[in-house]
This record gives structure tokens, sequence and C-alpha cells, in this order.
């Protein structure tokens, strides 16, 4: 593996970002076996919870418009989203670095400390994507049997939905890490974090089975930008460009949430000094 | 009190066999001040963590405090103490009293002997004024200090310290070893000291071991050390000598 | 052996209690989190009115009883699966030179009484189930039973998910397909789950003990997979055997250590 010093100094700026998405997908191919495991637990999960899924779709069979069939590809693909999108939270490394002062290198760096964290959480989705987000659809398919697009406009479209996701993803991230720098205790945040991530994605159950007002409300928020909306593309559920209109509006939001952030956190840190 | 007859350790290491430490045989009578000198990844720490009962050998016969360390772990866990100087054997987020108050728990110390030689040890360390701070907001020099109190509080008859005196600075390094100086003195308590600090062996050992390639490469007293190499070398020029194998092995 | 266990318990919980503000916080999270699992069973109860021939109450009998037995064990012991981050930072060598037995200081290390909250969570759902549910009250002596079962199984598969770290020191992950996968297997009835998946919970990882055999027993049901009658019973003896393998895979790891030094 190649270890080459990374100074931004003489790169533009293109080039340096896309070589941080790079450093991100190598950084995290060094974890190949902690991933690997995950890859595994997640597949375990997957079929317990399919099964969930299965007796509930033979009780109402075509409940929400899914047939058995998409309610078990459902419940692999959020699975499989686990890892590239840090259901769980975490993934960012900020805290610590918050917690430990060296965030102040980050920040006299002569570029985004936002754009930078992005590209490397990218090159870390990507990788996860291959080693977490296959081997659950793998087993999925084996197991169960599951619904794969057939046209490639299809593929084309739920692969820049799932992108879409995972800069919604890191948009939310960003700020729950950014926070520690304000709290005492940044584990009621975390916890808070993961709580409204995991119901509110459609990651336990399709937004589509929550009753009414909380449906609705679902919906709107911006978890559901996540894994609701890129799931319903892969199994065709949704029109792309309404899907990818929600996507951006919600990256964009949660993004110049992120900047104004980055800049609050600049001056605590380099004006106050901490 | 320390007994070694041919102990030896091999791992295996993607299929090949390695050798730490290998035919190892030595004693220490109690009582003893010993340094054990090697360069890093001599077979020190395997050696150390054998005399634990933490790894067991692969070949030989270790006992200490005729104990076998392998099978009688935990028995032997109340006649010795360790100090590891890389990490701390108190609880991170604790205070010193509470990390005390555990050990005379798990070593089932009585309580007024335990106040007693916690105060004699606080005293002679100086634990006074950080007694109530949590572990992780010592200094290395003050944490060291609380790992040495931890590991004399059940009155152990060998006390095994690994580096104790690593990344201290000098004040901290000289009270150290005067308090192990008079440990041994007054106590008679048996120790073996690993370490990089010449320092350390100069000012506190009377004999001197030396493992090279998991051999034993010198073991004698610290002027027999001296006399291996021409005179007026100091003692880093003797141990370069042997670590680099520039002077024959006794 | 248990007063050295609550001495450790003891000390860290004073630990905590200096933040009491985070300790109020982490409780009231730990309620949310779990009730979770309560949200995902009563939305799916929003969309049908049977779950695999049980209704809601019944499932929530189900998920109570394996839960609250689950959330005890995650407070009291489940920091036992922090092996491989132990070995990993040398810590468990400063734990092995000390006269007391690894499982213990290891299970207790870095308790919070936080987890209360999940434990406090279960009960609320255990109790409003037997509450809603017309149970046969000289059936009942069984709930207390399978509590207890519950305990012994889901500790025995913590010490299995420990042990299995010595081993898979770069993988630890894996050991939580096991604990909190059992756990996520005995939230819903085992009618659920294919003939095979059964089979196996029943006869080789007994997890069918927890709640489902002893549970069909209190509800006076019929197992739908047709096993013996006497399997209602078998809990306990399902429960040591687990526990007894636990125990030796447990020292098969320390042994296996202790060799390998990795």
């Amino acid at each position: 593996m190649r270890n080459r010093a990374l100074t931004p100094r003489r790169c533009k700026t293109i080039p340096l970002y896309a070589r941080l998405v790079r450093y991100g997908f190598r950084k995290h191919a060094t974890y190949v076996w902690a991933s690997l495991a995950g890859a595994f637990t997640n597949s375990v999960f997957g079929v317990l919870r399919a099964y969930i899924l299965i007796a509930l779709w033979q009780a109402r069979p075509g409940l929400a418009g899914y047939d058995i069939t998409d309610a078990i590809t459902f419940c692999f693909i959020t699975q499989a989203f686990i890892g590239p999108m840090q259901l769980f939270g975490g993934g960012l490394g900020i805290p610590e670095r918050i917690r430990s002062g060296d965030i102040a290198l980050d920040l006299v760096r002569p570029a985004s400390l936002q754009l930078w964290t992005l590209s490397e959480d990218l090159g870390r989705a990507a990788y996860l994507f291959l080693i977490r987000g296959l081997p659950p659809m793998l087993v999925g398919a084996a197991v169960f049997g599951i619904r794969v697009p057939t046209d490639l406009v299809q593929w084309l479209a739920f692969l820049a939905g799932f992108t879409a996701a995972v800069v919604v993803s890191f948009g939310w991230r960003y700020l729950v890490a950014l926070s520690v720098c304000w709290l005492v205790d940044d584990r009621g945040v975390a916890v808070a974090s993961m709580i409204l991530t995991t119901f509110f994605s459609g990651m336990m159950l399709p937004l589509h089975l929550f009753p009414g007002w909380l449906g609705d409300l679902a919906f709107a928020l911006p978890w559901a930008a996540m894994v609701q909306l890129p799931v319903d593309l892969f199994l065709g559920k949704a029109p792309a460009p309404d899907t990818f209109a929600v996507q951006l509006f919600w990256a964009a939001v949660l993004l110049g949430l992120g900047a104004l952030g980055t800049r609050a956190i600049r001056h605590k840190v380099v004006i106050q000094g901490g | 009190m320390i007994e070694l007859d041919g102990a030896g350790r091999s791992f295996k290491v993607r299929r090949r066999v390695v050798h730490a430490v290998r035919d190892l045989s030595f004693t220490v009578s109690p009582g003893e001040f010993v340094g054990y000198l090697g360069p890093n990844g001599a077979g020190k720490s395997t050696t150390i963590k054998m005399l634990c009962g933490i790894l067991t050998p692969t070949s030989g016969r270790v006992r200490v405090a005729g104990l076998d360390p392998s099978r009688r772990r935990t028995t032997l866990a109340r006649r010795i103490g360790v100090v590891f100087g890389q990490r701390t054997t108190l609880w991170w987020d604790l205070p010193l009293t509470d990390s005390f108050e555990l050990i005379r728990h798990l070593y089932k110390v009585d309580r007024a002997t335990f106040r007693s030689r916690l105060d004699e040890l606080a005293e002679t360390l100086d634990l006074g004024t950080f007694m109530r701070t949590p572990v992780r907001q010592l200094s290395l020099g003050q944490r060291m200090r609380g790992d040495l109190t931890a590991a004399l509080l059940h009155a152990p008859d060998v006390l095994v310290l690994d580096e104790p005196t690593i990344g201290l600075d000098v004040v901290s390094k000289a009270s150290i070893r005067d308090f192990l100086r008079r440990l041994n003195a007054e106590q008679g308590t048996t120790v073996l000291l690993t370490t990089h600090d010449l320092g350390d062996i100069e000012r506190l050992c009377r004999r001197v071991m030396l493992i090279d390639h998991g051999r034993l490469a010198f073991d004698g007293t610290l002027d027999d050390l001296m006399a291996t190499a021409p005179e007026q070398s100091s003692l880093e020029e003797v141990v370069t000598r042997l670590y680099t194998g520039a002077a024959p092995a006794q | 052996m248990v007063r050295t266990y609550f001495l450790l318990i003891w000390t860290w919980t004073r630990a905590a209690a200096a933040y009491p503000v985070s300790f109020t916080l982490m409780i009231l999270f730990g309620i949310i989190t779990s009730g979770l699992d309560v949200a995902v069973i009563l939305v799916v109860f929003a969309n049908t009115t049977t779950l695999a021939g049980f209704s809601r109450d019944e499932v929530l009998f189900l998920y109570g009883a394996a839960s609250v037995s689950f959330a005890i064990c995650d407070m009291f012991i489940s920091n036992i699966d922090r092996v491989s981050q132990h070995i990993k930072a040398g810590t468990l060598d400063t734990i092995l030179i000390r006269p007391v037995g690894a499982w213990i200081q290891l299970a207790a290390d870095r308790f919070t009484p936080n987890r209360l909250g999940r434990v406090l969570q279960s009960a609320v759902v255990l109790g409003y189930a037997v509450g809603a549910l017309d149970l046969d009250w000289r059936r009942a002596w069984m709930i207390p039973v399978m509590l207890v079962t519950g305990i012994v199984i889901f500790t025995a598969v913590w010490t299995l998910g420990g042990a299995m770290q010595f081993v898979l020191i770069d993988a630890p992950e894996i050991s939580n397909a096991l604990t909190y996968g059992s756990h996520q297997l005995n939230q819903y009835p085992l009618s659920i789950y294919a003939r095979d998946l059964v089979k196996g919970v029943t006869y080789v990882l007994p997890l069918a003990f927890v709640n489902w055999q002893p549970g069909l027993y209190v509800l006076g049901r019929d197992d739908p997979f047709g096993t013996p009658e006497f399997l209602r019973f078998a809990g306990p003896v399902a429960a040591l055997a687990l526990a007894l393998l636990a125990a030796l895979a447990w020292r098969q790891g320390v042994r296996h250590y202790r060799s390998t030094g990795s």
C-alpha cells in the first residue's frame, strides 16, 4: 500500500479532495477483518429481521405497495446501509480530535475542515459499501431471494440516490460531531442521534408502515433521505427526480448548517484558544 | 525466590516458529536486587510474563516463591507485585483511594494492615496531594508512584518492575530509585527490574543479567560486567559492546 | 467472588454518581433506545392484528420476558465482550496479574448503572402484557423461572461471545451477532422463523428456552412446531448445560491467550 504524505501544498483543490477520498478508502481498507465481522453481524440481523417482515407481509400481502420480495429486499438493503452511512453514529473522528485539542491543527490547514472530512468520509463509505454492503445483499439473495433493478437507468438512479444519501448522512453526523465543542458530555447527543436516525430513516421498518401523522412526519424529516428514499429508488417505487430534489434539499440544509458550525468552532478554537 | 530452569518460550508467527526466549536458567535469591537488561525484542517482557503466569512456557521449568506461575497464577498473585511502566494497573477513571480500596479487597488485606501500609507508602512516595484525583488526570510520575503503591499494598515477597522509570523526569526518577533502594534494604523485598535506563542499574542493582536473542548473555555483579570491557569504559559503552556482540559472551 | 464483583460494581457506580445529570440523562436515553424495539412491534401491529398466529399482547409478553433477562445481563455482565479491546490495549495482562478470576474482573469492568433504564422499560412492558392478557394464574409460577433461565442463558451467550474474542481479536463485532442477535431473535414468537432455524435454537444453542418454550406454557398455547410438552419445562436444564459449555469455552479462551500471548 502506498502511503504518500498528504500535504495540501501545491495541490490544486480538486486533486486534493480526490486524493482525500482515496485516502479515506485506503485508511479503512486496513481494518478489513473488522469490516467483514461487521458485514457478518449485519447479515445475521438481516436474516432475523427479514422473518418479521415476511410474517407481516403474509398477514397483509401487498402492504405499502410492496410484495414479500420487495419487503425482504428492503430489509437487506437497510442492513447494507449501516456501514456506509454509519447509521448507529460516529465514523468521523472529530469528537476525539476536539477533546484532545488536535482540532486546532485541522483548522489551521489551508483547506476547509468540512470538505476535508466529507472527502475522507466518502472514501470510507465507498469502501464500506463494497465490504459491508454487498455481503448482506448476497446473503439475502441466497437465503430468501431479493429483487434487483433490471435496467441500467434504475441502477444509475439508485447509485446517485445512494451517494446523495451518504452526503446527507455525513451532513447530519458532522453536526452531531461538532456539538462536542459546546457540550461537556456528548454521549447524550450521540444516543439521541442514533435513536432519531435508526427510527426515522426507515432502518427498522419501511416508513410507509408508520400510521397516520407519524408516517407524514417521518417522510418530512431529513433521515428519510438517508435510507427510505434511496431504497425506494432501488425498488423502483419512487420517481427519481422528486427523490433527488428532496435529498439535495436536505444535503444543502445540513451542509450549510455544518459550514456555519465550522465557522463557529474556528472562532472558538482559534480566537478564544479552545 | 525466582528459579528458571531451561525455560523457553516460542511463538508461531505465520507458520514459522520464533523463539522469544530459549533455555533460560537463573536463580534469584530472597532479598536480591537484580537488573534485567536487554535490547528491544530480546525477550525481557516474555520472561516477565512467564514469571507472573500470564504466559505459559513452552519448555523448561519456572518457579516463583516456590509456585509454578502458569498453574498457580492467582495464588502467586498474592505474593508477587508487578508494575508495568507502559501501562497502569490502576483503574483509569477512579481516584487513587478507590483503586487502593479495591486492591485491598482483591488481595484480601485486612483493614488495619492496609491502613498502616498505605499510610507508610503514601508518606514515603508523597501521594498526599493527589490521592483523590482520578488516575487519568495524574502526571506520569504521580501515576507511577500510585502504581508502585498498588503493587506493594499486599506486601509481596517479590516485586517485578517492567521499565518503571520510562518517560519520567529526573526528579521523579530519583525519588522512585530512592524508594526502591529503601524497600529492598529495609523490607528485604526481592526486586527484579527491567529497564533501558542504565542510571537505574548503576544506582540500584548489585547484580545484572543481560539477555540477548532470547538467551542469557551475562549474569554477574555490576563490577564483573564492567570488567568485560577495557578500563575507563562507561556502563553505556560496556552494554553497547555486549548488545552489538563486540564482546564475547560469558 | 460474588462479594468482589459487587465491590467492583459499587466502586464504578460511585464514580458514575459523580455526574448526576449525565447519569439521569443516560437512564432516560436507555429507556428510549430499548423502547424503539417496542415501537417497531407497535408499528407492525398497527398494520395487522396477528403475527404468525400471535396477538400484539402475546408478542409483548414474549418481548418483555426476553428483554428483562437480556437487560439484566446487559447491565451486569455485558462488558465481558470487551476482551478484544483489553487484549489490544494490553490491559488484559494487568487483569491477569490479580488474584481474582478474569471473568469477574472483566464483567464488572466499567460497570455503569445507566443501563438500569433498559431493565425498567422491559419490566414495564412485561407488566403491561401480563396485566392485559387473561393468563391462567396457576401457570404464573413459570414467569420467574423463565426470567432466571433467561438470565443464565444470556450470561452464557455473552460469555461465549467474550471467549470467541480471544481468537477473533481483530473481528470482535462477530460476537454482537451472537449476543444482540440472540435478543433480536427472542423478541418475536419463534413461529415467524423457519423450522430449521427454530430446531437449531432449540437443540443446539438453546435460545428457545429463554421465553418461547416456557412462554407457550404460560400462555397456554400449543407449539406450532409440535415439539413435545416436556420441553416447556426443560429450560433450567438447557440453561445449565449451556452455562457449562460457556465456562469451558471461557477457560479455553484464557488458556489460549496465555499460550499465544497475542
